[in-house]
């Protein structure tokens, strides 16, 4: 496993930060959003993808969002102790969920503004072309293919195999996961890399969620912007980074003498089939996600011990997740069913199509250190959200079997259920 | 314990036309959808020509009740709304966007609990109206005309449509798609270049077989006729300078005199169903009252196109060109064909026909020949190669599943379209006028800028 998140770099380091509760959002300093209605991000702070890779030569130029990936996945491969396995790298795949790069934006507006025809209203797209051909430059506008992530590592890890990356908006990572899943049990692979990256804390990254009211305004308490569950959330948080993990049949693992650090056991996808802003109001898609993942996993409500929950801070994300917990965990109506709940967005803030994968690593990290982390920023719970958020304070507890959500603008929902071996 | 999986609806959009009548007609015919661009001034640009889809009324293709979120649909969602939707319709899928009156009185008998429908949609990097866009940034300018940040954070971005982000987000054509058809089950959306749509038949038919769903729409659909996209085109060399007064001759796949490709619009949906479900669907009337605005009959005369037999999902490492082009070799495209082959468990001799990628780009497609040699050996040159990208153009993400669904029309009528532009084939590459008195097999490949490979092998049913 690893990680490039806000909090930081290398998997222990994060993972500490995230028991104490600490947050990584701060004043945006990628571009001046001074005058925006969200002047605040979780950044990903004094990162060099450069040391972690064998051949930076390969990946000169990459986007942010690569430049994590191939961090997190060095990281990942090395804990892994891929550089000193024997295997064949036909049967070595990747899935990524990752997002789009960056737009080159002042040399982008700048071709805009200066090729507009004011009397029609449009851009002279024969000004424009002439503009944009000698300002932006092909590898800055290469590496924003969604696909770019998943080549570098490709390149970077000789993977020769399946090799996919999805972009279901907040649930892709969570979905590269399950989907990179179900390939090893086909058999079509003994190892995949699976994850995602994502950065969109970019003027117009910002720009589109703020238009869509999606994102805290609290610019006057960065870290204590991101409040899932609370009843005076009022919106999420913008994060960036990478996760990757190790996916490896349990033969091929057991073969090379690897020790497993939790199985992947369940997976559930489904859509709301509902609107394209809104999630369904039941939370029916939601409901079942979690349900397909724990039926997948063969296991039943009762022995998740943690949930890594989607807990966005957004007001409708929160309220439709608790009733859809509560609808699988407790549909007597008894909450003492429902096992612990937190949201590491209320510290990482959201990593968009990255956030999944973070969550499937504290699941892991669950499992293997027995303590939960806290849902920083829940002062004032909300009456719809009444379930145990685990707030402010890590918790230690016996976990064998973590269930992670993750739901897209769009209506996907996707969720694993993650089990010590 | 895997299940068998058809092919059962067919719904290209290209510049050939929307829906697959259209399609199949003038592809058999030879014909070449390639004229001079109009969506934009494109005399900025070395290529200036393209495959366009034809002009239509979104609101043709989806009920009254959704009209209002068509105005949140960038050209790419539209183009496999209207995609999905012929699908449906060729399929005979009773779901709410085929039969809205039913829906809305809610007399509706889905051919399929929703549960048991998935969505599987390649995307493409979706660029933003550029008009739109600027409208709004001019707002924004200071007194001496240049762009202003804090005047864009403060009042500019206000001009922009609140909605504006989602019109934009790839998993948006998979979005709409499951609304209009009330498909729950697994949803995913793929981008991977080229590859995107034929990865995304992958996805369908992998859910399929393990039993998450009984019924997929799978496929892809992209539009880079706008200035931001077809800018990333002309920097990535592959567009052709050479075809602007000659369009219908302009794309020669897997020919010696191949300049270089040129993008076409649009892209296919298709319907994929578990053999076992499509069977007993189609032997069942139509529950009585259902049939209001359904087609009568189901599927491609109530039976399948073809059966997906074998898939296959590789990557190129070509670190020298940074991914961007196959190996001169081929040789990932070669672990693409050789996978499927070997989940369909077929020989290479049992291939009658190839859709390839072929999108006329020599260097790609000498890469591709060179992987057809290794995999065919002299047989290669024997094997009727289809030229579709010479009459659609290269349609991205959607590229894939256009490619599949020509070749399973060709195995279920057993006809061949006319090759064209290939007046001199490469080595190891048939001439146009090859026949074959035997079609029961096709391959179809798929490269995508980026490096992922996919192959699929389909088989005529009995």
């Amino acid at each position: 496993m690893g990680w490039i998140t806000p909090l930081g770099h290398d998997l222990e380091t994060v993972w500490a930060a995230m028991l104490r509760g600490d947050s990584g959002v701060d004043r945006i300093a990628h571009f001046d959003a001074t005058t925006f209605p969200s002047t605040f991000a979780a950044q990903v702070k004094n990162y060099d993808y450069r040391p972690y890779v064998k051949h930076p030569q390969w990946h000169e130029g990459v986007g942010l969002n690569t430049g994590f990936a191939l961090g997190a996945a060095a990281q990942a491969w090395q804990m892994a102790g891929l550089d000193e396995a024997k295997f064949d790298r036909q049967r070595l795949g990747i899935y990524l969920g990752s997002g789009e790069g960056s737009l080159d934006f002042d040399n982008y507006v700048w071709s805009n503004l200066t090729s507009w025809n004011a009397e029609q209203r449009q851009v002279d797209t024969v000004k424009w072309a002439d503009a944009a051909l000698k300002h932006l430059t092909a590898v800055r506008e290469f590496e924003q293919e969604p696909n770019m992530p998943l080549s570098h590592l490709a390149m970077e890890f000789d993977a020769q195999g399946p090799a996919y990356n999805c972009l279901t908006a907040c649930a892709a990572s969570t979905q590269a996961i399950g989907e990179a899943t179900e390939v090893l049990r086909r058999g079509d692979a003994d190892i995949m890399i699976a994850g995602g990256a994502h950065t969109m804390i970019h003027p117009f990254g910002v720009t589109g969620f703020n238009r869509l009211t999606a994102l805290s305004t609290r610019n006057d308490d960065y870290a204590g912007a991101s409040r899932p569950f609370s009843v005076d959330r009022d919106g999420f948080v913008l994060g960036e980074g990478a996760g990757m993990v190790i996916l490896e049949s349990l033969e091929h693992a057991q073969q090379r003498g690897a020790e497993p650090l939790a199985e992947i056991a369940g997976y559930g996808s489904t859509a709301d089939a509902y609107r394209i802003t809104d999630m369904q109001p039941d939370g029916r898609g939601a409901i079942a996600a979690m349900s397909q993942a724990l039926a997948d996993a063969g296991v039943k409500p009762g022995d998740i011990g943690y949930i890594a929950a989607h807990g966005t801070g957004t007001a409708e994300n929160d309220s439709i997740e608790t009733l859809a917990i509560k609808a699988v965990f407790a549909s007597d109506g008894d909450r003492s069913r429902v096992p612990p709940i937190s949201s590491i967005k209320s510290m990482t803030g959201h990593l968009i199509a990255a956030a999944g994968v973070t969550q499937a690593i504290v699941c892991t990290l669950v499992l293997r250190d027995g303590i939960i982390p806290p849902t920083r920023n829940l002062h004032s719970p909300d009456p719809a959200c009444d379930l145990d958020y685990v707030p402010h304070t890590a918790r230690k507890a016996k976990v064998d079997i973590c269930l992670s959500n993750s739901f897209g603008f769009g209506g996907q929902n996707d969720s694993l259920v993650i089990r010590r071996v | 314990m895997s299940r068998r999986v058809v092919i059962s609806g067919l719904g290209p959009v290209t510049g050939l036309g929307i829906g697959m009548q259209s399609n199949w007609e003038r592809c058999l015919a030879g014909e070449s959808a390639l004229a001079p661009i109009t969506a934009f001034d494109p005399a900025g640009f070395d290529c200036r020509i393209a495959a366009q889809v034809e002009p239509y009324k979104i609101s043709d293709y989806v009920p009254k009740s959704y009209r209002k979120a068509t105005k949140v649909m960038a050209r790419d969602i539209e183009l496999a709304v209207i995609a999905a939707d012929c699908a449906a319709r060729d399929a005979s899928l009773l779901t709410p966007a085929t039969d809205p009156e039913a829906a809305k009185s809610g007399s509706l008998q889905p051919t399929y609990a929703p549960q048991r429908v998935g969505c599987h949609i390649g995307a493409g990097l979706i660029a933003a109206d550029i008009n739109e866009l600027t409208e709004a940034l001019v707002q924004a300018r200071d007194d001496s005309g240049a762009f202003d940040i804090h005047k864009w954070g403060d009042t500019g971005m206000g001009h922009l449509t609140p909605l504006w982000l989602l019109k934009y987000l790839p998993n948006m054509l998979a979005c709409h798609v499951t609304i209009l058809h009330d498909a729950r089950g697994p949803s995913n959306t793929i981008t991977c270049g080229e590859s995107a749509g034929t990865l995304s038949l992958g996805e369908s038919l992998r859910v399929i077989q393990r039993g998450a769903a009984d019924c997929c729409f799978c496929g892809g659909a992209e539009s880079k006729l706008n200035p931001m996209a077809y800018l990333r085109q002309q920097m990535a060399g592959r567009l052709t300078a050479a075809g602007n007064d000659d369009p219908t001759h302009a794309v020669r796949p897997f020919d010696m005199n191949a300049a270089g490709t040129a993008m076409g619009e649009g892209g296919c949906i298709l319907v994929l169903e578990a053999m076992e479900t499509f069977e007993k669907r189609v032997r069942q009337p139509l529950a009585p009252g259902s049939a209001g605005g359904a087609p009568a009959e189901p599927g491609a005369n109530g039976q399948a196109y073809c059966e997906v037999v074998g898939f296959c999902a590789t990557q190129t490492i070509n670190p020298a060109k940074r991914n961007l082009e196959p190996n001169e070799d081929g040789r990932s495209i070669v672990a693409a064909i050789w996978g499927a082959l070997r989940e369909a468990k077929l020989e290479p001799d049992a291939i009658d026909v190839i859709a390839p990628f072929a999108c006329g780009v020599p260097m790609w497609d000498r890469a591709e020949a060179a992987a057809l040699r290794q995999v065919f050996g002299q047989r290669s040159a024997m094997i009727p190669t289809l030229s579709v990208k010479a009459s659609v153009g290269n349609c991205g993400a959607g590229s894939g599943a256009v490619d599949v669904a020509f070749a399973a029309r060709v195995l279920h009528s057993g006809k061949l379209p006319k090759v064209i532009n290939r007046a001199a084939p490469l080595p190891g590459i048939g001439n146009g006028n090859l026949t074959t008195d035997r079609l029961n097999c096709a391959l179809v490949v798929s490269v995508g800028f980026g490096g992922q490979n996919a192959a699929v092998v389909l088989k005529r049913l009995n």
